[in-house]
């Protein structure tokens, strides 16, 4: 049997009486308080997650910026030292090996935050990158309050190293995965416990992984292992704003057909027309199937991502998902299913 | 608001989780407290039709929370009277009040002597306490 692994928050975790799952080889919290409340927190105010099972791959060299840029589908050029990044890592197929952030903390100086389930694999694909996974814990702090609660400044896809955060030195980014403002902070292990209790001195809910999987999902985030896998391409899967096709990196060729050509299916959005909650895996009738899905907290309405043929995604069509032997209507709509207010 | 964990004396209890009230040849069904709190906040309740059969033992409908779906299980078999439609409008009521506006379906009971095979409250709970 494999033993799971904890990040330094764990006990931390037990003590809040969170229910603690097993997640990509680790023990993590999946709910605190409860789903619904934790994501409505993040969504009113401010949520803190435990992202210490993210992995972390470093490249520090001469040389770094041509390797990453050959490797990873985003245009590294757009970024400077200090910015941060959505990119997609391909295999030769063009399919998803894995969706990541990038830092650009040095002109030669890359920060990978990667899936902790792709770790390996990533670090396989980018053998020249250490694997820095150790080093770092890494809280998620999201919502409209977020950086007031803090006290901090922070532009979104920034990021700055050696800033105190309540007492405790960390890199902040201004990245996340909830569609909310806020920030992300990596700190050393040993000082996890202490940012994360100032954290919650701050009035922030604890916030577990079934919250950030619906909060990602209101906002069409991909997860991958769900939506986006080695088998589909950024293509596919509506990631084609992140994929600078005009330079060369791994796959790149069967992207540009793909763009040029169209593929078979398309990643789309949809919402329940019927009662129910869609699920991953579901058969969708027309063709296709379901990759994500639940019932949004906010919008109280069952909602998923799906890949369907090609034709018929348009926004608008209506589609009929087999709901364990049940045929309940859906209808295709336009992403995200929740838009937050520009303040 | 969430119910404090009990297990009520004038209930019998089926092993997957579910209760029981019998009075005379009908019967209330519900999910326990402990099924209740191992889904977390109920969303969804997918309700048998009335006027069809339930047989002990296997599945007559199904309950969801955000991240998972748990059927349910008759712990007697019979004909549904009644479906409690405030809990398919406000499943979260399960959550608040799983052995009261909580309730599920209502039977009509095809063999009354089922009964004898269910738990009772301490038995039940001793079967929780294992798991």
């Amino acid at each position: 049997m494999q033993t799971l692994r904890r990040t330094p928050l764990f006990e931390r975790h037990a003590a809040l009486g969170a229910r603690l799952v097993p997640f990509a080889g680790w023990e993590m919290p999946v709910q605190y308080s409860g789903i619904a409340n934790e994501h409505r927190a993040v969504r009113t105010a401010a949520g803190v997650f435990d992202v210490s099972h993210m992995g972390e791959l470093r490249i520090a060299s001469a040389g770094a910026r041509d390797y990453l840029q050959a490797r990873l589908s985003n245009d590294l050029d757009r970024i400077d030292v200090g910015q941060a990044q959505y990119t997609v890592l391909t295999n030769e197929r063009g399919g998803i090996v894995d969706d990541l952030i990038v830092y650009r903390l040095g002109p030669e100086d890359y920060l990978l935050v990667v899936n902790a389930a792709n770790t390996d694999a990533d670090h396989a694909t980018l053998s020249e990158a250490d694997d820095a996974s150790d080093h770092w814990a890494y809280l998620a702090v999201q919502g409209p309050e977020a950086l007031e609660r803090l006290g901090l400044e922070v532009e979104p896809f920034s990021v700055r190293e050696e800033v105190e955060v309540l007492g405790v030195r960390c890199l902040v980014a201004g990245t996340g995965y909830t569609g909310e403002r806020g920030c992300e902070l990596g700190c050393a292990p040993d000082d996890a416990v202490a940012l994360w209790d100032a954290i919650l001195v701050e009035g922030v809910e604890p916030c577990g992984l079934g919250a950030r999987d619906t909060l990602r999902l209101e906002v069409c985030y991909p997860l991958h292992g769900n939506d986006i896998t080695p088998d589909r391409t950024p293509i596919e899967a509506g990631l084609g704003w992140a994929c600078a096709l005009e330079k060369d990196f791994t796959g790149v060729e069967v992207l540009r057909r793909q763009k040029e050509e169209g593929t078979a299916q398309k990643l789309i959005a949809f919402s329940m027309e019927d009662p129910g909650i869609p699920r991953a895996g579901m058969a969708i009738a027309e063709g296709g199937e379901v990759t994500s899905g639940t019932l949004s907290p906010m919008l109280e309405v069952g909602i998923g991502l799906g890949y369907v043929p090609a034709a018929l995604a348009e926004v608008g069509t209506e589609i009929t998902l087999d709901l364990r032997g049940r045929p309940r209507r859906a209808r295709i709509v336009r992403k995200p299913f929740y838009q937050r207010e520009e303040s | 608001m969430a119910a404090d964990e009990s297990y009520p004396d004038d209930l019998r209890y089926h092993p997957e989780h579910d209760w029981v009230r019998v009075e005379g040849d009908t019967a209330t069904l519900g999910i326990t407290w402990y099924a209740q709190d191992a889904l977390g906040e109920i969303v969804h309740y997918e309700p048998p039709e009335a006027g069809s059969s339930v047989a002990k033992d296997e599945s007559y409908g199904e309950v969801e929370s955000v991240k998972a779906v748990s059927e349910v299980v008759a712990p007697l078999s019979g004909e549904v009277v009644e479906v409690n439609a405030k809990v398919v409008e406000e499943p979260e009521t399960i959550n608040d009040d799983p052995y009261g506006e909580g309730w599920l379906i209502r039977i009509r009971l095809s063999d009354p002597t089922e009964v004898d095979s269910l738990l009772d409250p301490d038995a039940y709970r001793k079967l929780t306490a294992e798991q």
